[in-house]
């Protein structure tokens, strides 16, 4: 076989991604086309995160058009795709088992292998490929994770990661108190209000050898956002401000200093925070003063997606790899460090 | 700063420097400002850091735990003197020939779950332990505990329960296939921790903690 097509269908939260990757086999590494990139996301009103059971339901009533959306704009039919590759885990059960359902009634419908895919691995493959990192530091923040992960035989080692809440999840709940709009993303408005922020109000700040703590810092803000607003000194600007210089602090920090204990000089951000371009600036301003390189990307695959999916289950499938129809389960909790990488030396 | 300073490492909290002083070789910790973080916090954080190392390592030495002597403390500049350690760092060691035989490793193990036993007994916290922050004196072998960098004083079983699972972390991410040597870490500490009971029983639950990370994307 010369070529390759993986479908990925990814769902793990409130986003449903659709993608479709050719392998072209035939050159040496092989030449990666991505064919479509297709999102459809669940925003739930102000002052509201999204419920497992509603996200479900948005994923049900939009992954058919969203898979025949994607086949039309990569302008080839299912009898071209060689593997169907799904969301395993983690993420919520709900959102999970929607996408995992279609994904086997495709495989059985069309007659294809299927590939159950970590979503956090998806991630770094991704990053990876986009950016041309080699063997990079990876941070990846979204809304329920945050690791500092590095690669060292056949697994991606988590390095330092979030020992309660993750970093995306302390940004989207203080967006709640300020009654920020969830679309595009409350991140996404964080970041643009903390661009008109100056003052800096004194936060909790706790790095705990190469983890980090995230639950002091929100609670502090949540209880006394409240008076900072009204005493006039502070503005929601500010207050956005603040809370990002904080935590990302944090986030630098450790992994400056997973990169001085690895010796490595390059740093790849995914997940969805990644995409914030204060974030991007701060690791950028670290790996200068120490001769090292950032890898980022933007939201089409900071964000989660489709592709990401299809990327690292391609991966998984040119090993040899696939999941039987009765190991197509889901699960909330699938560790980073569980997956057997057999496609990296 | 002293002339002759060379500079041997740069961390990734601080510049360290081999200089001479008083007649003896001695390692200069400078806190560099960090670009990434905003002026206030950077301070704040800088001077806190350089004053609890110094402190923390002088607790240490009372206690005959085996630590760089400090020499000098210029909080203003953000620089720490202390004796300079000849030796080879347990992350170095466990990579040679030698490291890896299981006899090494449990004289090794046994050495660091002592001295971390001793130092949580005076209620020290290292913040940072890796085996790159574990050393063996070139002389006499014992082993040294450095870069006490984010270290700080609590009597909390939780703070030295999460000291504990760093360390594992960082061996289990480090050193793969480790896991006799980290259990024989933790036996030593035992033996050797007033509180290990209870100090091990909250590591359980750490370690649990960590885990459930991984539930959303």
């Amino acid at each position: 076989m010369t070529a390759m097509i993986a479908l990925g269908l990814e769902g793990s939260a409130n986003k449903l991604g659709v993608g479709l990757i050719r392998h072209d086999m035939s050159t040496t590494p092989p030449t990666v086309t991505i064919l479509s990139n297709l999102r459809h996301t669940y925003h739930p009103p102000p002052g509201e995160g999204f419920l497992p059971k509603d996200t479900a339901l948005h994923h049900r009533s939009h992954i058919l058009e969203l898979i025949k959306n994607a086949l039309a704009e990569a302008n080839i039919t299912h009898k071209d795709i060689s593997v169907i590759c799904f969301t395993k885990g983690p993420g919520m059960g709900g959102p999970l088992t929607s996408v995992a359902t279609v994904a086997r009634t495709l495989a059985l419908m069309w007659n294809k292998e299927l590939v159950g895919v970590n979503h956090c691995v998806g991630h770094i493959e991704m990053g990876r490929q986009i950016t041309g990192a080699e063997n990079p530091v990876v941070l990846y923040v979204s809304g329920g994770n945050t690791q500092v992960i590095a690669y060292a035989e056949k697994r991606y080692r988590i390095f330092g990661e979030a020992l309660d809440i993750a970093v995306g999840n302390c940004l989207d709940r203080f967006a709640r108190v300020l009654n920020l709009p969830n679309d595009p993303a409350p991140g996404y408005n964080i970041e643009q209000l903390a661009k008109k922020g100056t003052k800096l109000v004194d936060l909790p700040y706790t790095v705990k050898g190469m983890d980090v703590s995230f639950s002091g810092v929100l609670s502090y803000i949540e209880t006394n956002a409240p008076a900072l607003l009204a005493s006039g000194e502070y503005t929601e600007a500010d207050l956005c401000f603040s809370l990002q210089e904080t935590v990302f602090a944090m986030l630098v920090e450790t992994t400056e200093r997973a990169m001085a204990h690895i010796g490595s000089r390059e740093v790849l951000i995914v997940g969805g925070v990644g995409c914030n371009k204060r974030l991007q600036e701060m690791m950028d301003q670290m790996a200068s003063q120490r001769d090292g390189k950032v890898f980022a990307t933007d939201e089409r695959f900071c964000i989660d997606n489709g592709i990401m999916i299809a990327q690292a289950g391609i991966l998984a499938y040119q090993t040899g790899y696939t999941t039987p129809l009765e190991k197509t389960w889901c699960t909330q909790r699938f560790r980073t460090d569980e997956v057997f990488v057999a496609w990296r030396e | 700063m002293i002339h002759n300073a060379q500079l041997i490492k740069q961390g990734a909290e601080a510049k360290v420097y081999l200089a001479p002083f008083c007649q003896r070789q001695a390692i200069i910790k400078e806190r560099f400002a960090k670009a990434y973080r905003h002026p206030t916090l950077d301070k704040k954080l800088t001077s806190r850091r350089v004053i609890q190392e110094a402190r923390c390592l002088n607790r240490c030495q009372k206690a005959f735990i085996d630590t760089p002597t400090v020499y000098l403390v210029d909080v203003d500049s953000s620089l720490i003197y202390m004796e300079f350690i000849e030796g080879c760092s347990v992350r170095d060691y466990l990579t040679t020939d030698d490291g890896h035989l299981p006899e090494a490793q449990a004289k090794v193990a046994k050495e660091i779950g002592t001295a971390l036993g001793k130092m949580h007994n005076i209620d020290v916290v290292h913040g940072d332990l890796t085996t790159s922050n574990l050393m063996m004196r070139k002389e006499s072998g014992s082993l040294v505990l450095i870069d006490f960098g984010l270290s700080y004083v609590s009597n909390l079983i939780e703070d030295k329960a999460v000291d504990l699972y760093v360390l594992e972390r960082a061996f289990t991410s480090t050193h793969p296939n480790t896991e006799v040597m980290f259990a024989q870490i933790l036996e030593a500490y035992g033996q050797n921790s007033k509180a290990s009971k209870l100090i091990l029983k909250k590591l359980e639950d750490v370690r649990m903690r960590g885990r459930k990370r991984s539930m959303l994307g």
